[in-house]
């Protein structure tokens, strides 16, 4: 066990190169590159010149790129122009909020998606599993920004229960623990039914697959009762798939917030790569674009490792 | 049930017939499906709407007018105006359009691309498999979404440039699906005949394994062509898709937001419901698709 995971992250490691090589191409495909963003209408060819010098970008390509790889092996991302601060620095004062949301919404999308694709598997072509389906199908087909503005419409406008947007306790509100849920309540609700949808269908069918099993008709057999029958065999092995599925849906989450973020004015990394993509702030860019393929490297391996743990009958050798 | 085309051909290719991904039966099967029917249908009225529509609605989506500005649905202007004065139902129509071409561009351009990469990478094998595979396990770690936002930030793509840099990030899943299913494929009966007959590789990739992986690759395409209508939607949405003043349904949800709070319903809903409207039809196209596929099994 130990020897394979040490294995799976060896075997990461190209696909992290990778993702390093693919951003330094991002960075070098800018027109003009960062000596004329930096000047801005101030620039003259000596003054691109000097810069270039200085940022050392009229050495040869591969040279660059060993500089850079070094750096960010060092853990040095670069340094933003807007913010005059390390990229690092700023990624993690924005990080936190983000993760919050993504995580809340993911616990609670689980949670959902498994007693619906539970029942909906148990009760295949009834009723109840006609309607989720429906609705699903519904949330799932609309985009996440379409989504988000009906919730605010609904919940902030119409209702007036949630703030529209921001994390800022000074226009009354409760401040806090609890301001901050206030304000995280309506993303986390947006993130919760773009997800929900995906597990949700997936659920459903891994459940409809464990039932056909011969374990379970094994289990009905021996005369347990329906509810053992369902969350003792059936619900423990449904399970298993989620588990990959939620590894490969750590781009999509972060995607889903991004749009979230903008919305709601959350102060998440999706609004901070928006800000700097109008600011054209290279750095912060290609720093979150990085880090965010990291994570997804990580939940891969997480989900690899989870699997085998969870599911006895897979060994890896 | 043989029809007459598969009669001639029955001859040389007999394993072939029985494998024919797209029959006659699966498409009855497609017929049958409720949602299949509903959705063709449904993207039928959309095409018709933004296509033809402005066609018989002789109203220009471009002209401003001050004098009524904001103004709600009325005799005159059956979806009120914008912020601009701007006919709403004729921007409707045209904003369907690009959304439209653009999405089922994408769709075909990255499935070409990605069955050609899926083809060579599962019929070849070996170390360029591998590699060819491990390349794609790369490009998927990738956030297509904040690439595409990085691209556009730095290149403000027209409508082609859009369509290409949608078409390169959105083959990879499809390479996957086709390249599993041409390793499973390419060790059946007919294509070891075809290979002792003397056949190329040309020849067994187009003859053999294309009609095969058929099926799947259309309902991936169907999917695709969802994805990009979203994709464009909600670059243009972050104010970053195409530029003015050819309207698109993003832009146009983008514009309403800021009119939220004066109630301005009729700005935020008609763009959203076309939008889900399509999306619906497309979902109900492949999920009809994915089960006439599956009931030829």
């Amino acid at each position: 066990m130990f020897v394979y995971i040490i294995r799976r992250i060896i075997q990461s490691i190209p696909a992290l190169i990778g993702i390093a090589v693919f951003s330094f191409i991002l960075l070098h495909i800018v027109p003009g590159g960062p000596a004329q963003t930096l000047l801005g209408q101030h620039s003259t060819p000596q003054r691109i010149a000097a810069i270039n010098r200085s940022l050392g970008l009229n050495k040869p390509l591969a040279v660059q790129f060993w500089i850079w790889f070094d750096n960010l092996l060092h853990g040095n991302f670069g340094y933003s122009y807007t913010f005059n601060q390390p990229v690092l620095q700023v990624i993690g004062e924005y990080l936190p909020h983000t993760l919050a949301i993504v995580l809340i919404a993911v616990v609670l999308s689980h949670l959902i998606a498994i007693v619906l694709g539970t029942i909906q598997g148990y009760f295949r072509n009834r009723w109840f599993d006609h309607v989720i389906t429906t609705v699903v199908f519904f949330f799932w087909s609309m985009p996440v920004f379409w989504l988000a503005i009906m919730v605010v419409l609904i919940f902030s406008i119409y209702l007036g229960w949630f703030p529209s947007g921001g994390i800022n306790f000074s226009n009354g509100g409760p401040g806090g623990f609890i301001g901050y849920l206030d304000h995280a309540a309506l993303p986390v609700l947006v993130l919760v039914l773009a997800t929900v949808a995906t597990w949700a269908r997936f659920m459903r069918s891994s459940m409809i697959d464990s039932m056909l099993q011969d374990y379970i008709r094994t289990a009905r057999s021996k005369g347990l009762s329906e509810l053992s029958v369902v969350f003792k065999h059936a619900l423990r092995n449904s399970l298993l798939p989620i588990i990959t599925l939620f590894g490969l849906s750590i781009p999509t989450l972060f995607a889903g917030a991004l749009v979230i973020e903008l919305v709601f004015n959350y102060p998440g990394m999706g609004l901070l790569f928006w800000n700097a993509a109008l600011q054209r702030d290279y750095p912060i860019l290609l720093g979150i674009i990085m880090i965010i393929g990291l994570l997804t490297v990580a939940g891969n391996l997480l989900a690899d490792v989870l699997y085998s743990l969870v599911d006895p009958r897979i060994s890896y050798k | 049930m043989v029809s007459q085309s598969t009669d001639i051909h029955m001859a040389e290719e007999p394993a072939a017939i029985a494998e024919k991904p797209m029959g006659s039966r699966a498409w009855r099967a497609f017929w049958h499906h409720p949602l299949g029917l509903a959705g063709v249908i449904g993207l039928v009225l959309i095409i018709l709407f933004c296509f033809v529509g402005p066609l018989i609605y002789h109203a220009s989506a471009y002209t401003t007018n001050i004098t009524a500005l904001m103004q709600p649905p009325s005799a005159r202007f059956p979806l009120g105006t914008d912020d601009l004065g701007r006919n709403y139902l004729a921007r409707l129509m045209l904003g369907g359009q690009v959304s439209l071409i653009v999405g089922f561009s994408v769709a075909i351009a990255s499935m070409v691309i990605g069955v050609a990469y899926g083809l060579v990478s599962g019929l070849v094998g070996g170390v360029v498999d591998a590699i060819m595979m491990r390349i794609i396990d790369v490009l998927l770690t990738i956030p297509t979404l904040f690439v595409l936002l990085f691209l556009d930030a730095v290149f403000q793509p027209n409508a082609l440039l859009l369509t290409g840099i949608l078409a390169i990030t959105s083959w990879f899943g499809v390479t996957r699906l086709v390249r599993s299913e041409v390793l499973s494929i390419k060790e059946r009966d007919y294509v070891e005949a075809s290979r002792a007959f003397g056949a190329s590789n040309w020849h067994i990739m187009l003859r053999e394994l294309l009609p095969n992986v058929m099926g799947t690759v259309m309902v991936a395409t169907i999917f695709q062509v969802a994805g990009s209508i979203i994709a464009i939607a909600t670059l243009s949405f972050l104010g970053l898709g195409l530029p003015a003043p050819q309207p698109n349904w993003g832009e146009m949800l983008s514009t309403s937001m800021n009119y939220m709070f004066q109630n301005a319903w009729w700005l935020i809903y008609p763009p959203g419901i076309a939008l889900l409207w399509t999306l619906l039809s497309i979902n109900f196209i492949s999920e009809a698709l994915q089960n006439a596929i599956d009931s030829r099994l």
